[in-house]
């Protein structure tokens, strides 16, 4: 019953989204002003068509929104092509047989595009659906259009969803402080409640109210601005902290590979940002076959991606391992040198394959936007990569703790003679321990690629990040890897705002120099007969 | 100490590869060698790999029209592997060794600065095609990209006239472009009487990720009340992670516009511009310029590269303007002596791709229009605002002490690239 109810509900709007069979003379005129290449007459064309009330104007105004409003340059006709593609004639609502010659799309400016916005949000403030109610009040809250006082009083009366009501009440809030010609009570009240709301946004019209010319209105706009100030101060206080665990947790999952073969190992290994990269490449082809294939299984394809990356940089690191640092073990210098030779190599290979521009890797659903926490935006992007961060930590130290391939690589690292008298193959160890600290670089590509660009480029950016983090942390040891990590993004975070990102680089390069100094094996020293060897 | 060794490792290699590859069998009479100065590896691989290729295609182009002067172009090129004094280096090489008659190259001011002496002290040709900081004026050089006055200034018009803007977010990488740039347009918009605390101006290094303090601050700095947009003159990679970090944050073109000088169809593509759609750019070419003869070309583009999703840019369209006046000049003068085509250039005209004709200045600058265009979903830019005219490149800005008095004329009486109008002398104040 209820089920049939919602698709009568939807077919209803459906049909009253097409547009209607014979447009009024009034609305012919505000179509002509559309279908121009002006974009003045257009923004014009735009609230006549608002204001026309004629029952198309929301379908031509969306297909405006959409992209999807074409004109013909001889008659000033208009086109509204529908979403299923079938081309209308929007002034009759009837569908055109073939697509006349010459169309031209209409096209959007910034200012077109908020006279749109503000005319969609007069136009759907009835809707049924409150989601979108929701929306046309947002849309007018930030469009400040007094010609939608009326139609939002119109709604207001009718809305039953509290959520919405709030949202409309904010919107006439908005418009009211905004157009001087309000009652001064009304503007005070209209005060009060943007205080309420405490955001950007609110402050921004709150501080726009303190210069009104009603003292009352001035006075209590500016004692709300800054009490919202205050609170979002301490907003921002809490959001360093935040962008700084996010930076944190990039530079965990940079150098946690590294903690491994440099850290572990000691192995100077200036290839591992090139593993990185790979670990991206990766996810940028998986996203290709998507695309081309399955373009419905995209918000699959990091999930796909990552033991794909694992593998393709741990097959990397053992041919490396195999090929070149086995014969060069102690011999850190020769190391260097050579995982740098093979760095450049790596970098130009892929520059050589797939061409030196960065490469687009889209953001999964998941992963886009962002939600509000208490005056705190966080982005869901940030949000998975810091879990995903830690998810990997952890999973490394139960590998390394938990496993006997862990004990067997703790072991070769403590005492590698030992080790191999009691029949450890340490070779081959070493090979895997590699081959680990190299897929995991990889996997950390395939989240590095949500943020960074995609381009041969990329693990250039995060070596020297990674060697500052592990000795930071102190050679060896995983928790300081953590701790050294999150330490050094949340330190970063709070002087930026005030050094700047140039000059607050700078400081914590030579408060690391001062530290190491002071603490050359790090935050967490290794004790015992590892270090002494 | 670590990058120093990095960058010495990848030119020993790239020089070592490039000894044993580009060895020329025998030195041919009836050749004219054009120089290609553009990295191909390192990290301005990115954006210069491309203009190689125009350059190949222009010169192929060329000699299936039967050369110049009746001999075949033959290109000369080198990879200075985004590396600032193998540039001096492979420069030097270009002119003593291959004597190439002309050289198309550089992209960053700091390997232009690098190479400037060079050509000065050989008396070779550079044509220099990127958007640049002005205050820099050599006989040598051929500035076929925009000085600030063709790019940043309108820019910033158009968002005052237009969108309203009051309030200035001024964002740039850390480097002698931007601070120049912003240096010039903190003190235009001031004589338009922009208060002090409208304008805020922030730099960050090279390459940076993490922009999401800096978004924060935009945002802040924008719920003043006053509308505010940004000006960017981030540079390379950095925009990509600037560009989802505002997507992601929620700033939308129609609440706080963005308007960058080093962001073109190149740059966006390796970015998911549906929440980018209504920032905009500022500059003389756009792809989606409709008219006949940019059709023309980025079909032999496609068709050069065969890649049909290659996409043109700015930069490409100055070396053709560049490429096209230098014919014109040698056919002018009858030879490739330096001396007579630096003095047959100036004055030469040619079509743009923008649909009219550029014309090379006596202050060796182009005459350009300035067109303004909107990011759209699929890439490209819609083109919002042309200027009427042409603008003619301005060396020495206006809006600067010291370089407000400084014109530069290369032709025979004056020959000059910092003449001071106040003191009436040669040499004035700035540096040449």
């Amino acid at each position: 019953m209820f089920r049939l109810f919602a698709l009568l509900c939807v077919t209803a709007a459906l049909l009253a989204a097409r547009p209607g069979p014979v447009a009024a003379q009034g609305t012919a005129d505000a179509f002509a002003l559309l279908a121009s290449d002006n974009y003045a007459d257009i923004e014009k064309g735009v609230v006549a068509v608002a204001a026309s009330g004629d029952p198309a104007a929301e379908a031509v105004l969306t297909a405006l929104a959409d992209g999807r409003l074409s004109y013909r340059p001889a008659d000033r006709a208009l086109f509204v092509r529908e979403k299923a593609g079938t081309l209308l004639d929007a002034a009759t609502g009837r569908p055109v047989a073939e697509a006349p010659a010459g169309l031209k799309p209409v096209r959007l400016n910034n200012r077109v595009r908020r006279a749109l916005e503000a005319a969609l949000g007069t136009l759907t403030l009835m809707a049924s659906d409150p989601a979108r109610r929701l929306a046309a009040a947002e849309a007018i809250f930030k469009s400040r259009d007094a010609a939608a006082l009326p139609m939002l009083a119109r709604a207001l009366a009718a809305e039953k969803d509290a959520r919405v009501r709030r949202a409309l009440e904010e919107a006439r809030a908005a418009v009211q402080l905004a157009t001087k010609d309000a009652a001064v009570s009304d503007r005070v009240a209209a005060v009060s409640l943007l205080e309420e709301r405490g955001d950007r946004e609110a402050l921004a019209l709150l501080s726009a109210a303190a210069a009104d010319a009603a003292p009352a209105v001035a006075l209590s706009a500016r004692t709300a601005a800054a009490a919202v100030e205050r609170r979002l101060a301490l907003a921002a206080a809490v959001q360093d902290v935040w962008y700084g665990l996010s930076l944190g947790s990039v530079l965990l999952l940079a150098a946690i590979g590294l903690a491994i073969t440099f850290g572990v190992m000691g192995i100077i290994n200036m290839a591992h940002g090139e593993m990185v990269m790979l670990g991206a490449y990766v996810t940028f082809l998986v996203q290709e076959v998507c695309r081309t294939r399955a373009p419905g299984l995209f918000d699959w394809s990091l999930p796909v991606a990552l033991p794909l990356a694992f593998l393709v940089a741990a097959g990397v690191g053992a041919a490396i391992e195999r090929g070149v640092i086995r014969h060069l073990y102690g011999r850190p210098l020769e190391t260097l040198l050579a995982t740098w030779g093979i760095s450049l190599i790596l970098q130009q290979g892929v520059r050589s394959l797939f061409g030196p521009t960065n490469r687009e890797v889209g953001a999964p659903s998941y992963m886009a936007g962002a939600f509000d926490l208490g005056g705190l935006s966080i982005t869901y992007g940030r949000l998975w990569i810091v879990a995903f961060a830690l998810a990997v930590f952890l999973g490394l130290l139960a590998v390394l703790r938990r496993t006997p391939f862990g004990l067997k690589m703790r072991a070769v690292t403590q005492n590698r003679r030992m080790a191999a008298a009691i029949g450890i193959r340490t070779p081959r160890v070493d090979t895997l321990a590699f081959a680990l600290g190299s897929g995991i670089a990889g996997i950390a590509g395939v989240a590095l690629s949500q943020i960074d660009n995609v381009s041969p480029n990329l693990g250039q950016s995060y070596i020297v990040d990674s060697f500052m983090v592990v000795v930071f942390g102190g050679v060896g040891n995983l928790w300081g890897t953590l701790v050294g990590a999150l330490t050094l993004g949340v330190a970063n975070k709070f002087l930026e705002p005030y050094a700047g990102a140039v000059l607050g680089k700078i400081l914590l390069l030579v408060f690391l120099i001062l530290f190491i100094q002071k603490r050359p094996r790090g935050l967490f020293a290794l004790r015992g007969r590892a270090v002494e060897a | 100490m670590k990058t120093g060794m990095k960058q010495a490792l990848a030119a020993l290699a790239v020089a070592g590869g490039l000894a044993l590859a580009g060895a020329p069998a025998e030195a041919q009479q009836d050749v004219i060698k054009v120089g290609v100065l553009h990295s191909l590896s390192g990290t301005m691989a990115i954006s210069e790999t491309t203009l190689k290729d125009v350059m190949l295609m222009l010169i192929e182009e060329q000699n299936k029209k039967g050369g110049v002067l009746g001999k075949k172009l033959q290109a000369v090129v080198v990879d200075p592997a985004s590396n600032w004094p193998l540039f001096a280096e492979k420069a030097r090489e270009l002119l003593t060794k291959d004597k190439v008659a002309a050289t198309f190259g550089c992209w960053t001011s700091v390997s232009r600065k690098s190479v400037l002496p060079v050509f000065e002290e050989l008396n070779g040709i550079l044509f220099y095609p990127v958007q640049y900081e002005g205050e820099e004026s050599s006989r040598n050089i051929f500035y076929t990209g925009a000085a600030p006055n063709q790019q940043a200034i309108p820019a910033v018009d158009y968002l005052m006239q237009n969108e309203g803007v009051q309030r200035w977010v001024l964002e740039g990488t850390d480097y002698v472009y931007p601070r120049t740039t912003n240096k010039i347009l903190e003190a235009y918009l001031k004589s338009k009487g922009v208060k002090d605390e409208d304008i805020s101006v922030n730099y960050t290094p090279f390459g940076h990720s993490d922009w999401q303090t800096r978004v924060a601050a935009i945002k802040k700095f924008g719920s003043a009340g006053k509308k505010t947009a940004v000006v960017s003159t981030i540079n390379g990679d950095a925009n990509v992670p600037f560009y989802k970090e505002l997507a992601n944050q929620g700033v939308k073109a129609t609440d706080i516009p963005v308007v960058a000088f080093s962001v073109g169809e190149e740059e966006l593509a390796g970015i998911d511009t549906k929440p980018l759609v209504g920032h905009l750019a500022a500059w003389n070419y756009f792809q989606s310029v409709d008219n006949a003869a940019n059709k023309d070309f980025i079909a032999k583009w496609k068709a050069f590269t065969r890649n049909d999703r290659r996409v043109t840019n700015d930069p490409m369209e100055a070396h053709v303007i560049g490429f096209q006046m230098w014919v014109k000049a040698v056919e002018k003068a009858g030879t490739t002596d330096p001396d007579k085509v630096i003095d047959a250039l100036v004055g030469v005209s040619v079509p743009n791709l923008s649909g009219g004709y550029s014309t090379m200045m006596p202050n060796h600058h182009i005459t350009k229009p300035v067109l303004i265009g909107e990011v759209q979903e699929n890439g490209q830019f819609n083109i919002v605002s042309q200027t009427p005219g042409l603008v003619v490149g301005d060396e020495w800005s206006d809006y600067l002490e010291g370089s407000k008095d400084l014109i530069s004329d290369w032709r025979a009486p004056l020959s000059c690239g910092n003449f001071n109008v106040k003191t009436g002398k040669c040499g004035g104040q700035g540096k040449s």
